[in-house]
């Protein structure tokens, strides 16, 4: 596949640490391309270099090879000073908030302006349309001690958009936040993203985050990357375990699964266990009476699961069919006609473990 | 009043005025404790800033001048003052002309305050969030701009607390510096106080550089508070 330049583009980047006589790679051989516009997330666990490679995209963290061009310019061949200025395109939150405590929120955020040309009135109106831009108007002369965690994280978004960036980093800045707040301010970069059209690169170990705003989905494990594609693939079609994992996570199937085994339902269930994976158009046909219709298959919905993710519908379910033998395989055969993806679930083999 | 003093503190009343009097002892000890403090202030904090980002993880990593100056701050703190006062006579007289009273004093002084403070500032700097420096590194700050902007900035309570801190052991060290020839509320309390026999004069000495401790500790600690959000 034949990518054009993204605005971000790191280039078989290697990271190697050395600690008392140990060399840890947290970074192996990795190359990512992010289009301009895109939200692109990067997931896995902790340890798996995530947070180092995003660190490279700045040159927080300086890769042991490797390449890293943003807006067409080499930053690893910049001198200090041009590298500084080079940063100033990229914003970047962090888990921690990373606020000044001296300083109020309107200080936090009027705090990249320091050297700007804008004079002291634009500076202010800039920080008060960043500060409503956020939700934080009425904030402005509060001390960061005084604001929830929620708010903080809306404050190192403004102050991160102060600069004027193309590209927002955003290092676990949900992870210290309640699930309501995660999805605020997620919904909130979303809207960044949209609005002002700033090309965000997240990283996360949650399925929920990356599936709320990215287009695109890289999965790391070990260093190294793994999969990756846009995210209605790689939640439809997964092909490592870690992204089935992961996706399995998010839609909680895994869960149904144990839950089937161990309530004891396994034993009247009399037929087939079979999973659907679909998306799109497909979520408009009626294929539960069209099964009964057309092969006289009773299908039993044990679990189901639709969801709308980058405007597309992407459903999995888990159907208990009961019929003969024969109309079965037709059944199924009909399905993957239809363009889903269906996998038979065998139970009891793996009770029986 | 005036009886009251002459009965209980009859020294202290013969010795108020003069040139060897308590007035001029007071104006000596406030003027060698914050000429010392003035710079050993301003060297402590350089020296503090400097361990601070040369050490391993800081902003301008520098790993032999920082294994230097932490060595040389260290051996300089180690010296018991007493006998910096006589070592470094020769220096002192160099810089400031003469070994003793209270200018003589100073550059010992300084000397034996200015590693003591840079290792202070180093303890309240390297306590300032280690991802603010980098959030300030990722907005595209110099070295020099997440000094001033960052560390002093997020510093200062720390800063004053040490400052204060320091203050208060210099006061002390001005009253050893006193009793052999700095003159100052030290000599007043030995050389008049003990060994004359004043006991009174002793007294009101050391009543006279608590009060001094006092009002600088509230100081700090007003600053502070004003200054922790």
């Amino acid at each position: 596949m034949v990518e054009k330049n993204g605005i971000v583009q790191l280039k078989n980047i290697d990271v190697t640490f050395h600690n008392e006589g140990k060399t840890i790679e947290a970074v192996k051989d990795v190359s990512i391309n992010v289009q301009k516009g895109d939200v692109f997330g990067v997931i896995g666990y902790s340890g798996a270099g995530k947070s180092t490679l995003v660190r490279v995209i700045n040159l927080l963290q300086k890769p042991t090879a490797g390449e890293v061009i943003v807006n067409d310019q080499k930053l690893t061949e910049l001198s200090a000073k041009d590298l500084r200025k080079a940063r100033k395109n990229i914003g970047m939150i962090f888990q921690h908030f990373n606020l000044m405590r001296s300083l109020t929120v309107f200080g936090n955020v009027a705090f990249p302006l320091r050297d700007s040309k804008l004079s002291k009135q634009a500076r202010k109106d800039k920080v008060n349309n960043l500060l409503e831009l956020v939700g934080l108007s009425d904030r402005a002369n509060n001390y960061p001690s005084q604001l929830s965690g929620g708010q903080k994280q809306r404050v190192a978004i403004a102050r991160a958009l102060a600069s004027d960036p193309e590209i927002l980093i955003s290092d676990e800045a949900t992870s210290a936040l309640d699930p309501k707040t995660t999805t605020e301010i997620l919904s909130l970069l979303g809207r960044l993203n949209k609005e002002l059209g700033i090309t965000i690169v997240i990283i996360t170990h949650e399925m929920d985050a990356i599936k709320q705003i990215c287009n695109r989905v890289a999965v790391m494990e070990e260093g190294k990357l793994i999969e990756e594609g846009d995210l209605l693939t790689i939640f439809a079609n997964p092909k490592k375990k870690l992204t089935k994992d992961f996706v399995n996570t998010s839609t909680q199937i895994s869960n149904v699964l144990d839950e089937v085994k161990e309530s004891g339902i396994i034993d009247s269930i009399s037929g087939h266990l079979v999973e659907l994976n679909f998306m799109g158009d497909v979520t408009n046909e009626p294929i539960i009476i069209e099964l009964y219709k057309k092969f006289n298959i009773e299908a039993n919905i044990l679990f189901s699961n639709i969801e709308r993710l980058q405007g597309t519908t992407v459903g999995i379910m888990l159907f208990d069919l009961e019929g003969e033998q024969n109309k079965i395989d037709k059944a199924i055969q009909y399905l993957t006609d239809l363009k889903i993806n269906v996998k038979e679930i065998d139970l009891k083999e793996s009770e029986g473990k | 009043m005036t009886h009251f003093l002459n009965t209980y503190l009859p020294n202290v009343v013969a010795n108020w005025e003069g040139d060897n009097g308590f007035v001029v002892a007071i104006q000596q000890t406030l003027y060698m404790t914050f000429v010392s403090a003035i710079f050993a202030g301003v060297i402590g904090i350089i020296l503090g800033i400097l361990l601070v980002v040369t050490t391993e993880d800081g902003i301008t990593p520098h790993k032999v001048f920082y294994t230097t100056l932490d060595k040389l701050v260290n051996l300089f703190r180690s010296i018991p003052f007493i006998i910096l006062l006589a070592v470094i006579g020769p220096f002192t007289k160099l810089i400031v002309g003469q070994t003793i009273g209270p200018t003589g004093a100073l550059v010992p002084l300084v000397i034996g305050t200015a590693p003591f403070f840079a290792r202070q500032v180093q303890l309240a700097l390297v306590e300032v969030d280690q991802g603010v420096i980098e959030a300030a590194e990722a907005m595209g700050l110099s070295p020099i701009q997440i000094i001033f902007r960052v560390y002093l900035k997020e510093g200062l309570p720390e800063l004053i607390r040490s400052g204060t801190l320091t203050t208060i052991s210099l006061i002390g060290l001005t009253a050893m510096a006193g009793a052999v020839g700095g003159g100052g509320l030290g000599n007043m309390a030995i050389s008049v106080g003990y060994q004359r026999f004043e006991n009174d004069v002793t007294i009101v000495s050391m009543l006279l550089i608590l009060v001094l401790v006092f009002v600088i500790q509230g100081l700090g600690d007003f600053a502070v508070r004003k200054l922790e959000h």
